[in-house]
């Protein structure tokens, strides 16, 4: 598969999967994220926005996650099909 | 064998048999939950000092003498160890509590619910088994409260055994938090919980091969149904006596990452203080994961700069190789390890839970109907707790009247007595009881968003707009409440994990206008606007009142509660329909706490109200000459130059207890009686027509509205006072949120009453 540009999981619409390239948060963000697992080489789904636009529901290992905008933006991805 | 308690040993279950002495004594004692019969522990005992006992999960101290005379039964051959119950929110840890434990305990659907540290014991064989149920969490790296707790009970209070309670459903994120547990070379449980739910979603786990390659042994539960409770209290005490023994299981972190660990580890090994406390490879795995407690701690020992030198070094070396954070590359071989456990263990996995989850969110979280439902669901619960809580609230005030009257017709007629008891007593005892059927209708309601998992999606919802003001989501429902009353809304502040966020809720929500301030409005809204304008005049109270809170909120995160907001990642657990026993548990367990907790200090704030209106002596029932007149008198130059005399201050001070009761204060003092005040004409046309002494009016429709505006703003009511001093645990909060409400409604009515005089008005 050819390297796409590089995207955060901010940027994905629903039904969108990608795959985590990297999380760029500060240490309490990044803990959080480990612990619910969100590391590099892991799937997450795009599941939808809230109402309002933010935050979002990604769907990672099995079970809904949602977060704000502003916290996706530190994990970076990469689309797959 | 009977003994004496100041003999009993430490740490053994005991029965107390007999107490001896007076009447005061024993009634002392059975306050504190200590009759005969009762089983409690002797935790500690101070040389010559009192005597640490466990009662019921709480701890007394007891002083020498009394101890002496408690006989007491030591249980010999019952042993007693203890163990912590721990797991993910959301995974069922509370009902497993409550199954072994038979105590009630709340059963949440809600990330975080479990707060404070809950105990109960469990007897099984030889065994009296002392639980201790954990915080839920993710993990254990200490970034927020419930970590930091249920770390360092395990940590500092050695438990005998953990018994990690994992949702089968949803293993591979729960185990994470089990391969932490297992680091710390604590003897370790599993309970696979709602096991049912997995296995009716297909899923398959082979528990022999999982107990041999986790190195424990694992029980499939289910807790709402209070299955495998016995399996796992055998399967508890079989680990503790080590059989059958499990060999060690410890994640590799590959080649790389265990060089640097070695490297740690044997310095670590050096320092005898520091490993005879913690495990040292767990000490060196937190070392390099830059565990800031952990750091702390190996900082303040002596001669540990080599140690933390090393840690540094080992951290660069593996970022260098990895390109990654130290931390992400030893959660990576976490995750990699469980999948690796999951693949041979696991055949289908309980996606289809998940996908029935989502169907329903897809309608109910949805862009365009998740607000109107959402709106919807509001409207009912707002709708319901108030609807129905209104005709037992209007019984219990009849109760109280009916009480009233038959007591003090026993007693001496207009004397200090009757008014003590009918007034102070029954009248303190009917407002903390009134509030009773709303707090216990909130917190069923409360129960069923929490167990069936909608609060989450709440907090979803709604948090763009809680964030732009600086809150949470989950702050919503709070000061939706806020507009029935501010009791029940700053109980249900409990939801909110933050402790900032948490506070600073709390410290806003009484500015949002509650129901006993109406009668306020409605009395000066109807003397001093007119018909036409009175509906905007009274809205634009309630608005003023919640763009108070926000601008509040926004001053507070500011100034007070500084400091980057906590992540608002969070799980949207799984929808399940909640148990009956469960919100029952759940409601009973919280209201009693209210009764309890806020009944006393309430009770003891009307009484003393009471008394500042009927005392001096002298004063013989006259309010004018009573203390809180006096107060009233004294505070007058203070509310000067908001337009208002002595009569407006003494009816203020004493809605301290109950805004409502400004109406009636104003009914006495005007000489109108208090019956119906808000309807009585005598004390329409009396407001109307009281002038000064200089022949001005005392009230125009701007004195009416500053008064309202400052009924709306200042000080919390009697009941919410109490229960922010509860909910806080600090009376310098409760304090705080006393003092600063009345500052700022000072100011805003300064403003208002200066500049509409300024304006003309």
């Amino acid at each position: 598969m050819s390297k796409q540009k590089h995207v955060t999981a901010a940027d994905l619409i629903p039904k969108d999967r990608a795959k985590v390239l990297r999380v760029s948060a500060t240490t309490i963000l990044r803990k959080k994220f480990l612990a619910m697992g969100i590391l590099p080489g892991v799937t997450i789904e795009m599941i939808r926005h809230a109402p309002l636009g933010d935050p979002i529901a990604l769907k990672i290992k099995g079970y809904h996650l949602s977060l704000r905008k502003s916290e996706a933006k530190h994990i970076l991805v990469e689309k797959v099909k | 064998m009977n003994i004496r308690l100041t003999d009993a040993h430490i740490d053994k279950e005991i029965k107390i048999i007999s107490i001896e002495g007076g009447r005061g004594l024993k009634d002392k004692l059975t306050e504190m939950g200590l009759v005969p019969g009762e089983v409690v522990r002797k935790k500690e005992h101070l040389k010559n000092g009192p005597v640490i006992l466990e009662v019921k999960g709480t701890r007394l101290a007891i002083g020498r003498a009394m101890a002496d005379k408690i006989t007491v039964d030591e249980r010999v051959g019952k042993k007693s160890i203890t163990i912590a119950l721990a797991g993910n929110p959301n995974s069922g840890k509370s009902s497993i509590f409550n199954n072994l434990t038979g105590a009630r305990q709340h059963v949440g659907n809600y990330p975080g619910v479990t707060v404070e540290k809950k105990e109960g014991i469990a007897y099984y064989g030889d065994y009296a088994i002392n639980v201790v149920d954990l915080p839920g969490t993710y993990s254990l790296a200490t970034y927020s409260l419930d970590e930091v707790v249920a770390r360092n009970f395990i940590l500092d209070e050695k438990p005998d055994l953990i018994v990690a309670v994992v949702d089968a459903s949803n293993l591979e994120r729960n185990l994470y938090l089990t391969t932490q547990f297992m680091e710390l070379e604590v003897p370790l449980v599993m309970a696979m919980n709602m096991s049912d739910v997995a296995k009716q979603a297909g899923q398959h786990i082979n528990d022999n091969s999982l107990s041999e390659l986790l190195g424990l042994k694992v029980v499939q539960t289910v807790g709402n149904k209070n299955r495998g409770t016995t399996e796992l209290l055998k399967s508890i005490i079989d680990t503790y006596q080590q059989k059958p023994h499990f060999r060690k299981v410890a994640v590799n972190y590959g080649r790389e990452v265990e060089e640097e660990l070695l490297k740690v580890n044997n310095l670590l090994n050096e320092k005898d203080l520091l490993i005879t406390h913690y495990p040292s490879r767990w000490l060196s795995i937190k070392l390099l994961e830059d565990d800031s407690q952990i750091i702390e701690h190996i900082g303040s020992q002596p001669n540990t700069e080599a140690l933390i030198k090393q840690s540094i070094v080992s951290r660069d070396h593996i970022r260098s190789i990895f390109a990654d954070e130290p931390e992400t590359v030893l959660a990576d071989r976490r995750y990699g390890f469980i999948s690796g456990v999951l693949r041979e263990t696991i055949t289908h996995t309980a996606e289809a839970h998940v996908r029935l989850s989502d169907t329903i969110d897809r309608i109910v979280a949805n862009r365009i109907l998740g607000i109107p439902i959402f709106l919807g669901v509001m409207w009912l619960m707002f709708k319901s707790i108030f609807s129905l809580s209104q005709k037992p609230m209007e019984l219990i005030e009849i109760a109280q009247g009916w009480v009233g009257s038959v007591v003090s017709s026993l007693l001496p007629q207009n004397s200090l007595i009757q008014g003590f008891i009918v007034d102070g007593i029954i009248g303190g005892v009917g407002s903390v009881l009134v509030f009773v059927p709303i707090i216990f209708l909130l917190f069923f309601c409360m129960a069923i968003l929490e167990d069936s998992g909608y609060m989450a999606r709440i907090a979803f919802i709604v948090d763009r707009f809680m964030h732009k003001i600086g809150l949470h989501g989950r702050s919503f429902i709070p000061m939706l409440l806020g507009f029935g009353c501010n009791v029940p809304a700053i109980m249900a502040t409990r939801v909110i994990e933050s402790k900032k966020d948490r506070l600073t809720t709390i410290l806003i929500n009484p500015f949002m206008s509650c129901g006993a301030k109406l009668p306020v409005y409605m009395l000066f809204i109807g003397v001093f606007f007119s018909k036409e304008a009175a509906s905007n005049v009274l809205f634009s109270l309630y608005i003023i009142g919640f763009l108070m809170a926000v601008v509040m909120a926004k001053i507070l995160r500011q100034f007070v509660f500084k400091g980057e907001s906590a992540p608002f990642v969070m799980e949207l657990p799984p929808y399940r329909v909640p148990t009956l026993k469960a919100l029952i548990i759940h409601m009973w367990e919280r209201g009693r706490l209210y009764i309890k907790k806020a009944g006393t200090v309430i009770l003891v704030g009307c009484v003393i109200i009471w008394a500042l209106s009927a005392l001096p002596l002298s004063s013989k029932g006259d309010l004018t000459k009573s203390y809180v007149a006096k107060i009233g008198r004294f505070v007058e130059p203070v509310i000067r130059p908001l337009g208002f005399d002595w009569k407006i201050g003494t009816a203020l001070i004493a809605g301290v207890v109950a805004k409502e009761i400004v109406v009636g204060t104003l009914g006495v003092l005007y000489g109108a009686g208090e019956d119906e005040a808000e309807g009585s004409l005598s004390l329409r046309k009396a407001l109307q027509e009281d002038t000064y002494p200089s022949g001005k009016k005392v009230f125009n429709p701007l004195v009416a509205y500053v008064l309202m505006l400052f009924v709306l703003l200042y000080i919390p009511c009697l009941s919410t006072a109490a229960v922010i001093r509860k909910e806080t645990g600090s009376w310098g909060w409760m304090f705080f949120s006393v003092g600063y409400s009345t500052f700022l409604a000072w100011l805003v009515a300064f403003i208002v009453y200066q500049g509409g005089r300024f304006l003309g008005f």
